[in-house]
């Protein structure tokens, strides 16, 4: 289907299903339960959910499959967000042309940083890609201010008057799509659950299925395969008679693109933009989404991109009144210990809690949440054989 | 005029001259044996040859054409592929894409946007990859990631990616250090094997004459980057002067 083997074609459609079923999927727990708050199915979560996952799949594309760590990639996806939010202020409201803006001034940027820093790998290659971000993120922060809007971003204004859409004097415009609003969408009732469909969440999951769906197919293409050669042994492939550089520059842009795809996104749910976005943090931030959900795998970035969104938003909101709820079947005495031990660990904490996942995924499961899934339906494929044939054999294919 | 003609390559690194004019030709579906003892310069001039090192003056002429000032893998797409001394494979790759990527080297050149399209639809590419490791006798290892061979099997690999690109010119770094005795035979075996069948030019850089003896129509000496005599086996063997540069001046 659509070119893509039998594998990957259900990876695809699982993925396709989750992406288009999330408002159900990510609300399971009716309104008003003590539950409700671990629903991730509203809107501003769902959009980041998903143009995290195209900003982390595009990483992959340079970092799992060519090794190189681009620590600056938040610069591109700043590049993307400035370039779409002057296409909404100045050209039109419509978010397509301001996506595609985002794109195209993002590949021509990481085209830029990626010719210059990839005259060096390994950590020096980091370094160079950090250097640029941060060279952005100063810029971005004040002298190009005039571009940028310095500290405070930049959003639509009442004064702006975009050339192809009617904005009445003073109005604030609304990005759009065809006319339709980002924001709009319906709730639907189910006894006591609430789902939120969004068409701003819809636009950006169609997005990510697009980009989902390229980078099946860059992994499984001959091009894919010599970005993973590039990866494995350079001093092989130059005596192949293959140059490395351009094979590594083009994922760099590729990858670039992506984010700036992401960065459009962005602007095209919230219609704003800072400098804050191209700090170091925010690079980081798409390394360890990588990594923690499996680089070098297909499923593994938007995985990492969803676990650590979840954590930010659901898990940061839990407070102490929540802990004292939820521990107040213990005695008085044991009740405040226990919300003492775990408050650390929730609410502000959430970065600790991540940050020993992380270190654990990365001790015990290099592979990512992509490999711990593998190990699992490994350990239930065994569990459901053996019992079928009995004690016959304990050997197993590998997987 | 051989294939390669080396002539008047100089190569200085700091206060110590690497190669002092050396000359050399290498004729077509011929082989070469460079031999010297250790520091000769053997590796110095066979990066020369490949474009890892630019002389400081002489030229290097291939099949008509100078190969100084070009890259690696200019070079290679050429006609020169190299073997080195420690197998250089893609180790994370399954053996049938270590054998894929050469081919489609050889077919795309150095650089080709195919992204989009797959790789199980390349019937070609696989095809004579197949073939290729069907050859050297790796056609069931072929889906099995190319760093958990045997360091014989990587070897064979290693030849293989070469072979499959029908090289003008192979040349081989040491193919034999560091292998036991039985290893060495077989390896000796194959490139008799490979000589006799596809009659590949090829130009190998020894240290262990032993090794070349068999194999090479002629052998050129090499010490302290100069070369000492060039002639064919038999008369290299008892020649006072590769005693002596292979001996030491103390014992002769």
């Amino acid at each position: 289907m659509l070119g893509l083997n039998k594998n990957d074609a259900t990876l695809f459609l699982v993925v396709l299903a989750l992406t288009m079923l999330a408002p159900f999927i990510l609300n399971p727990f009716p309104e008003g339960s003590g539950m409700a708050q671990f629903n991730a199915g509203y809107p501003d979560l769902m959009q980041r959910f998903v143009i995290f996952g195209i900003f982390a799949i595009g990483f992959n594309i340079l970092f799992g499959l060519t090794g190189y760590l681009s620590f600056g990639h938040a610069a591109f996806l700043g590049v993307g967000s400035y370039a779409a939010i002057w296409s909404l202020k100045l050209f039109t409201l419509d978010v397509i042309p301001a996506i595609i803006f985002a794109i195209i001034l993002a590949g021509a940027f990481s085209l830029l940083v990626g010719f210059i820093s990839l005259r060096r790998s390994g950590i020096y290659f980091s370094i160079l890609t950090l250097a640029f971000a941060q060279m952005s993120y100063a810029l971005a922060y004040s002298v190009l201010t005039p571009l940028t809007g310095g500290e405070t971003g930049l959003q639509i204004k009442g004064t702006d008057t975009p050339l192809l859409s009617n904005v009445a004097d003073g109005e604030i415009g609304r990005a759009n799509l065809l006319g339709a609003e980002m924001s709009s969408g319906f709730d639907m009732a189910v006894g006591s659950w609430l789902f939120t469909f969004n068409l701003g969440y819809y636009i950006a999951a169609v997005a990510m299925l697009i980009a989902f769906y390229l980078s099946i197919r860059i992994f499984r293409s001959p091009f894919g395969m010599m970005l993973r050669a590039v990866k494995s042994n350079q001093q092989r492939m130059n005596y192949t008679g293959l140059s490395p550089k351009p094979y590594t520059l083009a994922a760099f842009v590729i990858s670039g693109m992506y984010a700036g795809l992401a960065g459009g996104l962005m602007v095209a749910m919230d219609t704003q933009v800072g400098p804050e976005r191209m700090f170091w943090t925010a690079s980081g931030e798409v390394v360890i989404m990588t990594i923690l959900g499996g680089a070098g795998t297909l499923l593994g970035p938007v995985l990492g991109a969803g676990f650590i969104k979840y954590f930010e938003n659901i898990v940061s909101k839990i407070n102490k009144d929540i802990l004292h709820n939820w521990f107040a079947f213990l005695p008085d005495g044991f009740e405040d210990v226990m919300v003492s031990l775990v408050y650390p660990f929730v609410g502000k904490g959430w970065h600790l809690t991540l940050g020993i996942l992380f270190m654990l995924v990365v001790i015990f499961l290099p592979g990512g949440l992509v490999e711990g899934g593998q190990r699992l339906i490994g350990l239930f494929r065994r569990k459901s054989k053996s019992s079928e044939a009995g004690k016959a054999d304990g050997t197993e294919p590998a997987e | 005029m051989g294939i390669l003609e080396v002539s008047g390559v100089n190569k200085r690194f700091g206060g110590l001259q690497a190669l002092g004019d050396v000359n050399l030709s290498v004729e077509e579906k011929s082989v070469h044996a460079i031999i010297g003892p250790n520091g000769a310069g053997k590796s110095t001039l066979l990066n020369c040859l490949v474009g890892k090192l630019i002389p400081d003056s002489g030229s290097v002429m291939f099949d008509g054409q100078s190969v100084l000032g070009r890259k690696p893998h200019e070079i290679n797409q050429m006609g020169i592929s190299r073997v080195f001394q420690t197998p250089e494979i893609f180790g994370d790759l399954t053996v049938l894409e270590n054998m894929l990527i050469p081919v489609f080297a050889k077919r795309d050149g150095a650089f080709r946007m195919h992204a989009i399209e797959s790789v199980p639809h390349e019937k070609d590419v696989i095809a004579r990859a197949e073939e290729m490791l069907a050859e050297v006798k790796m056609l069931e290892k072929s889906g099995m990631t190319a760093s958990s061979l045997s360091r014989g099997d990587k070897r064979r690999l290693e030849m293989a990616m070469c072979l499959v690109q029908e090289p003008k010119l192979l040349l081989l770094d040491e193919p034999t250090a560091g292998m036991a005795r039985a290893d060495t035979e077989n390896t000796i075996q194959l490139l008799k094997d490979i000589r006799t069948e596809r009659g590949i030019t090829m130009a190998i850089i020894e240290h262990d004459m032993n090794v070349v003896f068999s194999l090479a129509d002629r052998i050129t000496v090499l010490a302290q980057g100069t070369p000492l005599v060039e002639d064919i086996p038999d008369n290299i063997k008892g020649h006072p002067k590769v005693r002596e540069a292979y001996l030491g001046e103390a014992q002769v």
